[in-house]
Parts: structure tokens; sequence; C-alpha cells
């Protein structure tokens, strides 16, 4: 194999003009093997000035590259997080957390979609990176709803009563029976409803009220019981 | 986890063998030659990955960004496996030419793409290896499938494969004892097949590479490798590390436990054990470098934390990439020798590139509605399927389209993710509120969807080449696609849609979009389908193939090929079983030929 270290050393050696004799170089290198890489330009420009700590050209792969460096197409797994900042404000969310509750409201199976941070999601959905479009809808439906909700009954959208609400969720939930003033509203409502949707039924709450019971180890796999063969009609 | 740092030794390490990628074909080599005492350089264009710590193993949606829905950055969604990957790798594109639209799914990782793959593991059957004798389109395989069962066989083995007994034409069975028994059909698999049977289309255990019995490890390695000490320890030693399925968390997500099969789960690790194998993340390999004599005598790689570039020597190379990655370092190794390519006298390096027909169509089974809990996870893949059934009216001339095409299908109670009842809207005329929590309940479980994988027939218009000038960050030329179907690619697709249709029609569903009878529009992407095979094919004349039936290129003969890009075909079988069972008979041939002073 090449000694490619070696004379990547001397070209760095060369024109950094800093005078430290090879043999000193090498062991520096040696040192410098496990602290963290400098930008290979900043050690090798013309002229810079001398570093007072041996120049850490090269970095032994392995104290580098264990493991994902949490970029987004190599992010950690097992601590996930969404690491964009958030953009929709507290009366945004306010109008936003109202209208998830119309969409999933409690009832005596389960809690509602703000209950299990609906809102939060899709403020966290809405602001991601390349999300401009949903941002957008997100937005200005939003302002569209308390506008429609004070023009009608002179409240904010979280404010009127729920007959109310219902009044303005009847006209816009259903896009292809929305009369034309409000094909936006209901864009806007359909993206909420299966938002909200994604948000609720993706926790544990959401599941239970499902009956998704997998995600667990199992010591054997069955096939359908008797009670489900006959009622799909396999027997 | 198995880096060893060996770039500071003062004397150039004597390599036997320079395995270039860490995936079915290259950990299937790495596996094979270090076993047989070879030493192996095992470089890798991706960072250093470990499945047993770094899997996310019963991680949930709703603690992942997005509720671990897919974006440009991780299209298969956030706890999939690939690393620096997808349909585009930072800093490594490719191109197409006008009127060419190709997608080119990548890794860059140890182990690279069988870390995330669907693991279902079919044999090419008699027919696949001839094809052309059969029906005068493409060109045969040097081999038949007699040739390769016994390697089928022992990959299976060594893999862990479950799969059922059946024993259909074109479809053959394993030998006895080889398979793991086959998990229990779920209940809409059990629907489907009730509604096949009438439209006399089978539906059987599919076979997938995930265990659901612990291999026998006091057993199989003295039957995979009589007389060799050294492989049944260390794959004693690894065959012990794993265990069986426990019917929970997605495979694409790659697996703690090492029931499915991933070449860093079940190939590297015994590879590694052996202490033959030295291996270099990071390193990506540009050129296939020659000596005086026309031989190869190395690579050059570019180490990617440093941006330096770096020749290493062995006696043989073997490449194995990923089929268009590897077409990509052969077209990139120019020599007055070999001006249009190392081992390309031929020219055929680049051409017949094949991806796999794709087509779905996704349904609403009322009898599937408002079911007790169940717990359907299973394998997190299919346990049933369709294998093609149509050779009789094919070969009677009924048929528009030459070859065929299987069936793969799902839905029922699995867990609810991102975008779960994304267009409940149009079953319940928009509804809301408590009536929309009744029929979420009501709903969930009750779609499904069918998706036919179809054989393409290699043709002159699919191919890649080296694009004149765009280069990547690598400074490495990089690859342009030309792609076009055929009639016999369309037609089967809109076949495929025919048949869902009566599939789900028997079944008493409804379809969910159109069922398309022109083929161009229901027919995927090329490559999306993530089974791109070809470009570097075996044959049995020089003139119009690269490699022989060993994977040996005919104008080099210590370069050899173990991937994707052998095939001569592309059957409707998806390819990895394939691709490792080739693998391991290249491995056996180039171990003869080395020990005979033939390399």
């Amino acid at each position: 194999m090449r000694d490619d270290v070696n004379d990547h050393v001397q070209d760095e050696l060369k024109s950094a003009r800093h005078g430290i004799a090879r043999r000193d170089a090498l062991k520096a290198m040696a040192a410098a093997a496990l602290v963290p890489m400098l930008p290979e330009s900043a050690a090798a420009a013309p002229g810079a000035p001398v570093a007072r700590e041996p120049l850490p050209l090269f970095e032994a792969p392995q104290a580098k590259r264990k493991g994902p460096r949490g970029t987004p197409s190599d992010p950690v797994l097992q601590v996930a997080k969404a690491d964009w900042p958030n953009k929709l404000q507290l009366r945004e969310l306010t109008t936003l957390a109202a209208l998830c509750d119309m969409i999933i409201p409690a009832d005596a199976k389960s809690v509602a979609a703000s209950t299990v941070g609906a809102p939060a999601y899709i403020n966290e959905w809405a602001s991601r990176p390349g999300g401009d479009a949903s941002l957008v809808r997100v937005r200005g439906g939003l302002v569209w709803l308390d506008r429609e909700s004070n023009t009608r009954f002179g409240t904010r959208f979280h404010l009127a009563t729920n007959a109310q609400r219902t009044a303005i969720c009847d006209d816009i939930c259903y896009l292809p029976k929305a009369k034309p003033e409000h094909q936006f509203a209901a864009q806007f409502f359909d993206t909420i409803r299966d938002q909200t949707a994604t948000a609720f039924y993706t926790t544990p709450q959401g599941w239970k009220d499902l009956g998704y019971i997998g995600n667990v180890a199992m010591p054997k796999f069955d096939g359908p019981n008797a009670e489900i063969r006959r009622k799909i009609g396999l027997e | 986890m198995f880096f060893v740092y060996s770039r500071r030794s003062k004397v150039a390490p004597q390599y036997d063998v320079i395995v270039v990628g860490s995936g079915a074909g290259g950990g299937m080599a790495a596996y094979q030659l270090s076993v047989q005492g070879l030493k192996v350089l095992l470089l890798e264009a991706g960072r250093d990955y470990d499945p047993v710590t770094e899997t996310p193993m019963f991680q949930t949606p709703k603690d992942a960004p997005l509720r671990g829905g897919g974006n440009a950055d991780k299209p298969f969604g956030f706890y999939d496996a690939t690393v620096d990957g997808g349909w585009r790798v930072p800093g490594e594109p490719f191109t197409t030419a006008p009127g060419s639209q190709f997608s080119w799914w990548r890794s860059r990782m140890l182990g690279g793409r069988t870390n995330h793959w669907g693991r279902i593991s079919l044999r090419m059957g008699p027919y696949d290896f001839k094809p052309k004798s059969r029906d005068g389109l493409g060109a045969d395989w040097p081999m038949t499938y007699d040739t390769m069962a016994p390697y089928y066989d022992k990959t299976e083995l060594l893999i862990g494969v479950y799969g059922g007994e059946d024993d259909l034409e074109n479809t053959p069975r394993s030998s006895p004892g080889v398979l793991q028994p086959p998990p229990a059909a779920r209940s809409y698999e059990l629907l489907a097949k009730q509604a096949c049977d009438p439209l006399e289309i089978p539906v059987i255990p599919a076979h997938r590479a995930v265990l659901t019995q612990r291999q026998d490890s006091a057993r199989l390695p003295a039957r995979l490798h009589p007389g060799n000490a050294l492989a049944q320890r260390v794959l004693r030693q690894s065959m012990n590390e794993r265990m069986a399925c426990f019917y929970a968390t997605d495979c694409g997500r790659g697996c703690s436990i090492k029931a499915n099969f991933q070449s860093t789960t079940v190939l590297l690790p015994p590879a590694m054990a052996t202490g033959n194998v030295t291996l270099i993340t990071d390193a990506m390999v540009r050129e296939v470098s020659i000596d005086a004599q026309g031989k190869a005598s190395g690579v050059h790689y570019i180490d990617k934390l440093t941006r330096v570039d770096h020749h290493v020597t062995a006696k043989v190379v073997v490449l194995a990439a990923s089929a268009c990655e590897t077409s990509r370092i052969m077209l990139n190794s120019r020599s007055t020798l070999f001006p249009n390519g190392i081992a390309n006298s031929s020219g055929v390096v680049g051409k017949y590139l094949m991806d796999t027909v794709g087509a779905g169509l996704s349904a609403q089974i009322p009898r599937l509605e408002g079911l007790p809990p169940v717990n359907e996870d299973g394998t997190a893949g299919i346990h049933m399927y369709m294998p093609w059934w149509m050779y009789g009216e094919q070969k009677a001339g009924k048929m528009p389209f030459a070859r065929g095409y299987h069936i793969e299908f799902g839905g029922g109670r699995g867990m609810p993710g991102p975008g779960i009842f994304g267009g409940l809207e149009s079953f319940t005329q928009g509804a809301y509120g408590r009536k929309f929590k009744e029929e979420a309940r009501r709903y969930y479980g009750s779609f499904m969807y069918f998706d036919g994988r179809g054989e393409m027939i290699p043709n002159e218009d699919s191919y890649c080449e080296i694009d004149p000038v765009a280069v990547d960050q690598w400074g490495i030329p990089v690859l342009r696609f030309h792609w076009k179907w055929s009639e016999h690619e369309t037609q089967q697709a809109a076949h495929m849609h025919k048949t869902f249709a009566e599939i789900i029609d028997k079944m008493g569903g409804t379809v969910q979009g159109t069922v398309q009878t022109d083929g161009s529009k229901a027919i995927a992407t090329g490559g999306s389908i993530i089974h791109e095979v070809g470009t570097v094919r075996m044959g049995s004349d020089p003139k119009t193939s690269v490699l022989n039936e060993f994977g040996q290129t005919w104008d080099v003969k210590n370069l050899f090929v173990t991937d994707g890009a052998t095939f001569v075909s592309n059957a409707d079988k998806n390819p990895t079983l394939s691709i490792l069972a080739l693998a391991w008979r290249s491995c056996d041939h180039l171990v003869a030929e080395l020990k005979r002073g033939n390399l």
C-alpha cells in the first residue's frame, strides 16, 4: 500500500511554511489522532498563523465514524427529535387546537386530539424544511377560520360555541361538496384532518382506540382465531 | 464495529483479494474468501454500521420527527435503516439522458442495501436461466438451474429463509430440510387465497430471509463447509448469535437480534471473526488499476474523511459495489489497453440495464371491517404471495407479453403510522368529530394493496454510461442513465392491474384509484423497484458478454464481479437471493483458480 499519509504530511508541511521537522510533525500527527479534525484548508493555507497546538492533520477513522453523525440523511435513530424551529405562533396554535378537537374530540373510548399533542405535531409538520406550501396552507387556513367565525358569530373560532364551530366545519369538511367560495377552506380542512389523524392514531391512545395491539415481542405467530375466521367468511 | 485501521502500518499489507462493496455480493465474497483462508481487504464507500446497537427496535412513530414519515433525506421513513442514501446520495449525483426517467436507490453504509430490503428470497427457476431458448428474447445465462440449485440450497441454509414446500412450474422447491417453517397466514392473506382459488391463481407461502426458528448451529456449519474447521467455527459462533423472529418491528429498520438477513448480521461477523479481513469504511473506489501484463493490480479509492486518494494492491479484485456502481468503476478504469473501460472489449459494460416491472393497486375490503383486535405484525413482511401462473397461456401464444410476474400483497391491522386515514373522507363523505372516530375504527384494517413484480426483458435502449461532464464530490465522473420500457413490460403492467381488479372484485372489495388499461400509465418508473441489475452481464461468448459463468471477466482473469451487475436477465424473482448464490459460486471458482496459480 502506498504511504499516502507521509506524502500528504510532506505536502502540508511545505505549504504551511512553519518549519517543524518532519519527524516532529509525524509525532504531532500521532498525538492529534483522536482530536477533531480542522478543515484542511485552514491547515494548508499559505501564510496561515502557526498553530500552538499540533496540527491535527489526520484523525483515526474509528474515533469519528462510529455510529450516526446526526445529519438529515444519517440521523440518530435511537434518540429521535425534530431539529428545525417551529413557526406557528401561540395565537395560531390556539385556533388550531380547537379545530383538531372538532375533528377528533374526546368520546367514551378515547381522549381528544389536542390531549395527545396534535397541534404541536402539526406545527412541526408545517414548519419542516421544504414544507413551505404546507405552512402557507395551514397559516392561511387558520386566519380564514378566525375571520369566518368573527364574521358569522362575532368571536374567534376557539371561543365560539360547539354549534357555531360545527356550522363552519360542515361547510368545509368535504371538498367535493364545498361551495366555490369555500374551496380553499375545504382543502385546508382536509389537510388538518389528515394531519390530526396522523397525530392522534400514532400515539398509544390512538392505537388503543383502533385496537392495534402489535409492536410487542411474541413467542410465536398464530393466524386468525376461529371468531375472526368466521366473521370474515373463511368458515 | 469491525474497523481495523491498517493504513499507518509501515509495510504494505499483502492482500489476496480486494472486495469492493459490503452488501449482498461483497459481503458474501468477503465471507467465502476469508473462511477459505484468503487475506481480504474489504472496501466500503459508506460508514461503519452496527445493527446490534443502531437498530431502532420497537421505537414508535410518536417518538420520531414527522411521526416517522418519509422525506427527501429518509424517503422510506425516519426509522428506515438506510444511511446517506435513498433516491439521492449527498454529494454524489447521477444524470439521466433527455427523454429517460430512471430512479437509483443507493446507500452509503456497511452492508449496503441488505440492511433495509424486503427479504423476499425467490429462486430463479429452470426457465429463468434460459429465457432466449424459450421465447427468443433477451439472452440465456451461461449455466442452468440445475447447476445453481445446490448453491441456492446452501445460501438458504446459510442466511435462513422461510418458505413452503410447493413445487410449481418454474417456481422450484428447495431441497427437503433447507427452508425454515413459514409463518401462519394472516386473515387478509387467507381471504386473498379464497378469492384466488376460483381464479386459478396460486397463493402459497412466501420465501423470506427471516428466521422463524434458530439455526441448527451444531450441524449446519459442517454441512455448509465440510472439512473446513475455521469456517465451521466462525459460522457456528455467528449462528449462535442469531435469534428467531419475535414477530414485531419492521424489517426495513434492520434487526438487532439478527433474525433477518443483513450482510452486517450474517456475513460480515463470521468473515471478520476469521481474522482474515481488513475492513476500510468511507473508502470510495473510483478505478481498478492494471499492470503491464494487463492484469488488475488493485484499486484507487478516495478516503472520504481526508479526501485523499489511495492505491491498494492485491492478487485479485472483486467488484460488488452494486450493479450500476460496479459499471461506473469499470467504465472509469481507462487505460491504453482498455480505452473504453477495464475488461470492456465487448463494449457491453453498462448495457442491458434492467429493473423489475412494478404496478400496484389498493383496495378496501368490507369483510375486513370492524374486526376484533388481533396482532397481525407477523414477520413484518409478506407471509403469502402469488407466483406467476400463466406459463401455459404464454406458451399457447394467448398473452400479449412475454415473461411473468408475481404478486406481493399486504394490508390488515399493521402499525398505524403517518398518513393513516388520509383519503378516508371519500368513504365517509367528509366525516369529522365523533363520527370520524367511529369510521376510523370501522375502516382500520380493511385496506389492502397488491403489487406486481415482473420480468423486464433487456433492451438496447436501457443502459448507463459515463456522463461526459458531471463528476461527484470525490471528483469521480458520474453515471448517465438511458431508459426505455418495451411493449412487453407495459402490457404486463396493464395485465397486473386487470388481475388485481379481478382479485379485489372476488374479495367483494372496491378498487381505490384507477384500473389502467394503458400499461404505460400503470408501470412504475425504471429503477424505482430497486431491483436494478445487469450492465456487466455473464455469457458464453466474450463478444457479447463481459463475464464467464463464474463472474470472472473474459479480458482480465483476476477481475471478478459478484453483484447484481452480472445478471443476464431479470426474472420476476427478487434478485438478492440469486446475487448471494452466484457470489458463492464465483468465490469457489476464484479460490480454486488462485490455488492452481491461474490468477
